[in-house]
């Protein structure tokens, strides 16, 4: 219980200091947030310098590697990520470097998540993802999907497209 | 006409009300506009205009991020869902446990922010845990 409450402080310190210095998060703050990023995969060990993240270490399956690189990416001042995880048995060729603009989001994996953790709430939508571009289709009402385009915008995407969205 | 023309009125209000770290810059066709609103009911009436210059969003040729700068720890923040309960996670992310709920119109006070889209949060009932932030909204 005590370990507990001291983490929850020893949290609240790191998080106040990281939104503290938001301007631009040095290496070594992003250095402590992604390792907390990576705390569930031990075998997982990241680098960073001027903002580039070094993922390296072994995991069992591709699954595993890119959650390690979502999680990662979408930490505050991460510029990209260079994944050089290995995966054993079978390993596929490492994917290339990823870089994104500081206007528009191009990683579609980056996008792809924030649409995963927002599309549950709206189920007459189908949301896709492709080279930066967010497809909307299906049905909503006009109060919902207002909130949507929203939470869609925040996402940075280069474009929402909803031409073939029926707005109720 | 251009696009910064047709949504002159979203530009100069974004501007005229104060809008921190304001950035408009045209790419492949779409207009970006982001900032950090001095208030929610700022925010509120940036996406009215918007609404009104493109009904019902659908041109596609707009990408508003208007973040609202009173967002900041300690701050109160009403729980905005449709009408149900908000869930609070044990970690940023919908694969995270949940470990508390919201009311709908709660009040809830920020304690961080994880990323833009989930924050930490104690509910009325004392629960810390992560919300996502767009069912969020700072209360002034």
């Amino acid at each position: 219980m005590r370990n507990k409450q001291l983490s929850t402080i020893l949290l609240c310190v790191v998080f106040a200091s990281m939104v503290a210095c938001k301007g631009k998060p040095s290496d070594t703050q992003i250095q402590a947030k992604v390792t907390e990023q990576l705390s569930t995969m031990p075998e997982v060990t990241a680098d960073v310098k001027d903002g580039v993240v070094t993922l390296a270490g072994n995991v069992a399956d591709d699954a595993t590697k890119a959650s390690a690189e979502a999680s990662v990416k979408s930490t505050e001042g991460v510029k990209s990520v260079v994944n050089n995880i290995m995966v054993t048995p079978s390993a596929p060729p490492p994917p290339p470097a990823t870089d994104s603009t500081a206007v528009v989001n191009t990683a579609d994996d980056a996008l792809r998540t924030g649409v995963t953790n927002i599309s549950k709430d709206f189920p007459g939508a189908d949301i896709k993802v492709d080279a930066g571009v967010i497809t909307v289709t299906g049905q909503l009402s006009a109060a919902k999907w207002k909130t949507l385009k929203q939470a869609l915008d925040a996402l940075n995407p280069k474009k929402v497209d909803a031409s073939g969205l029926t707005v109720k | 006409m251009s696009l910064q023309d047709k949504y002159k009125e979203l530009i100069d209000t974004a501007r005229s009300a104060g809008t921190g770290n304001l950035q408009v810059n045209e790419q492949e066709g779409v207009l970006h506009i982001s900032g950090d609103a001095p208030s929610g009911a700022v925010k509120d009436n940036l996406w009215n205009i918007y609404g009104k210059i493109d009904p019902n969003f659908l041109s596609g040729d707009v990408v508003m991020d208007i973040k609202v700068a009173t967002a900041v720890e300690g701050a109160k923040l009403e729980v905005v869902t449709q009408s149900s309960n908000l869930n609070v996670r044990k970690g940023p992310g919908v694969d995270q446990p949940i470990i508390g709920k919201a009311a709908h119109a709660e009040i809830v006070t920020l304690i961080s922010k994880h990323s833009d889209e989930w924050w930490l949060i104690r509910t009325k009932a004392g629960e810390e845990g992560y919300a996502h932030s767009q069912y969020l909204k700072p209360v002034e």
